[in-house]
């Protein structure tokens, strides 16, 4: 196909504009990066730079060296993923199965059950308080895995509409001409032939699980028990709370805070499993916008 | 008799049927009691808690047993002002947010699409995707390494060589519109190209064809075909938006600006207001009125939204 002039320039221009946004995009975690292998005192001379004067592993040194409460965060933020991705998807399926068999008593009814809570939510005022008063999770495991996460209505209706769209329904039929029960159709049948839109939600679940910091924020009190996020969160807060109180440097030494390259450098390994992740999985999730957007 | 007998039969008929259909269904039902049951304590019995605005709420006897206080909590919140300005903050970001996402989303969906080589194709899509999948503690890092007042990047690197004052940005208000606009649009513009490209790669390639041997150019076939197209999802998109305006990304407004108090005039939102009072101060009065006032005022714009959307173009009707 011949190109005509203008064709060439839009294409030359969407190139150069693409490639601009692009850098800006990736530019920012340059920095992060280049922050975390400065050495402390060139930054605090001279700044966060793209290019440091003076290089440092010093960081990643202390973090494996002296790191048990960050090795903690991380451990309840990969434990909180994993369990809370699991029950997501075993809740999530089931319902979703039920709701999409045409023949199920009261399917509207629960289907506008799921429907609904998409429309009104009681806010954070109630919750917090069900969650801490009545049902006393505060400072639990559970806190990190139970409260907002472990299931939602658009993953469910997305699992529903692939259902009984993407299935074919002769497949059940057959099934239970053979006489499979509803269990076992759900294990032979829907969790094989699901697993696209299984893998698309199960992976949202986990980067929503991986990256929440609102639920350490909200319901733990003890430190002990911040996942990564709150905990590179509660870092910052310290810092905040210590520069606009402390007057004198001697107050300084009481506060541990972790020198910058250190929290860039907790930082940076909070993004590495979505950083290597991405490139694999980067089908599924933009499915996963594409589909789940409209109805998000 | 006769006609007792057959009634009687019938019922048992009934009673055996309905036996069945409760074998047959409650393996499904039981399915289903796990995510049902957690609908009903997420999100449920919240709902019903709502009404602790209009109490006097106590711990000891809960949100259902605490005094009532009629509109109380309203008056407080209404009377400091604050509900003025968190109600109009949490609108305008949202709407500036909508019409920057929209317009910038459309740019990148039309050029992503123009591009042909594969390669390049995919790191373009892909890495402007990926600020979405961050967490907002890790851009608020990211966001500090260039404002931090002391060592950050414009203030040390752009603004001191060029001689100019450093700049205080974490008390400095008259930024705040600017920055957290800029911080929103790098976190999902990508996300919001990527809806229009699956809008654009859904339209029909003879009208462009037919554009051509009209001697249309690139310009004219954009103006002309692409933009036409996309009319009813950036509609649909928008009237979204709008349904949702009243609720307000949480992080983007507490943890970018580092929570810092002189910024609030311009950075406290719905969310981060309900947030404060309820848990740094402790006036759940306020808190909850704020809420309920976002829940309710959230819901009627849900669902007025959706019934423009409906008329407009029902398959992308959330119902």
């Amino acid at each position: 196909m011949i190109k005509t002039k203008g064709e060439k320039a839009f294409l030359f221009a969407s190139h150069f504009f693409l490639a601009v946004t692009t850098l800006c995009v990736i530019v920012p975690f340059i920095l992060l990066f280049m922050s975390s292998i400065t050495d402390e005192n060139e930054l605090i001379a001279h700044g966060y730079s793209f290019w440091p004067g003076k290089f440092s592993l010093e960081a990643y040194h202390y973090l494996i060296r002296k790191g048990s409460s960050i090795f903690r965060a991380y451990g309840l933020t990969i434990a909180a993923t994993c369990v809370g991705t699991i029950a997501h998807l075993l809740m999530g399926s089931m319902l979703a199965f039920c709701l999409s068999m045409k023949t199920l008593p009261g399917r509207k009814f629960w289907n506008l059950y799921v429907f609904f809570t998409m429309l009104f939510s009681g806010g954070l005022v109630p919750t917090y308080l069900l969650y801490t008063n009545t049902l006393h999770i505060k400072n639990t495991f559970w806190a990190l895995v139970v409260p907002y996460l472990m299931l939602n209505a658009v993953h469910v209706l997305l699992m529903r509409t692939f259902f009984s769209n993407s299935i074919p329904s002769a497949i059940f039929d057959a099934a239970e001409i053979d006489g499979a029960g509803t269990f076992t159709i759900y294990r032979k049948i829907i969790l094989p032939l699901g697993k696209p839109i299984l893998v698309t939600v199960g992976l949202f679940a986990a980067l929503d699980y991986w990256n929440d910091w609102l639920n350490g924020l909200y319901f733990m009190s003890d430190m002990s028990m911040y996942g990564i996020q709150t905990f590179l969160y509660r870092i910052m807060e310290d810092i905040r709370t210590l520069a606009s109180t402390a007057q004198g440097a001697s107050s300084f030494a009481t506060i541990q805070i972790p020198s910058t390259a250190i929290r860039m450098a907790i930082a940076f390994v909070a993004i590495i499993p979505i950083a290597v992740l991405y490139p694999f999985l980067q089908k599924y999730f933009q499915e996963g916008i594409t589909l789940g957007a409209v109805k998000g | 008799m006769k006609d007792k007998a057959t009634k009687a039969q019938s019922a048992g008929e009934k009673k055996l049927h309905r036996k069945n259909q409760i074998r047959k269904w409650a393996p499904a039902y039981l399915m289903m009691l796990p995510g049902l049951l957690y609908f009903f304590i997420n999100n449920y019995i919240p709902m019903t808690g709502l009404i602790v605005a209009f109490k006097k709420y106590n711990v000891r006897d809960g949100i259902y047993n605490s005094p009532w206080n009629g509109l109380q909590n309203f008056r407080f919140l209404f009377t400091t002002g604050d509900a003025v300005t968190i109600t109009r903050n949490t609108i305008l970001y949202n709407l500036a947010f909508i019409i920057v996402n929209t317009l910038l989303g459309i740019v990148l969906a039309i050029m992503i699409t123009e591009i042909r080589h594969k390669l390049a194709k995919k790191v373009y899509q892909s890495v402007i995707l990926f600020p979405f999948l961050v967490s907002i503690i890790i851009v608020s890092y990211i966001s500090f390494a260039f404002l931090s007042a002391d060592n950050g990047l414009i203030n040390r690197t752009i603004l001191e060589p060029l001689g100019k004052e450093s700049i205080s940005w974490y008390t400095e208000k008259k930024y705040w519109p600017f920055i957290l606009t800029i911080v929103n649009t790098w976190k999902t513009a990508g996300y919001s190209s990527l809806l229009y490209i699956a809008a654009i790669t859904g339209i029909d390639d003879t009208l462009y064809e037919a554009a051509k041997i009209d001697g249309a150019g690139k310009f004219q076939q954009i103006w002309r075909i692409t933009l036409p197209s996309l009319v009813p999802t950036i509609i649909t998109l928008a009237l979204l938006n709008i349904g949702r305006i009243f609720h307000a990304n949480f992080g983007l407004f507490y943890q970018v600006p580092m929570n810092s108090g002189s910024l609030f005039d311009v950075t406290n939102v719905i969310d981060t207001y309900v947030y404060r009072a309820l848990l740094k101060i402790g006036n759940i009065g306020m808190a909850s009125a704020a809420g309920f006032v976002q829940s309710v005022v959230g819901f009627v714009l849900v669902y007025l939204s959706n019934l423009l959307v409906r008329k407009l173009s029902p398959d992308d009707a959330l119902f």
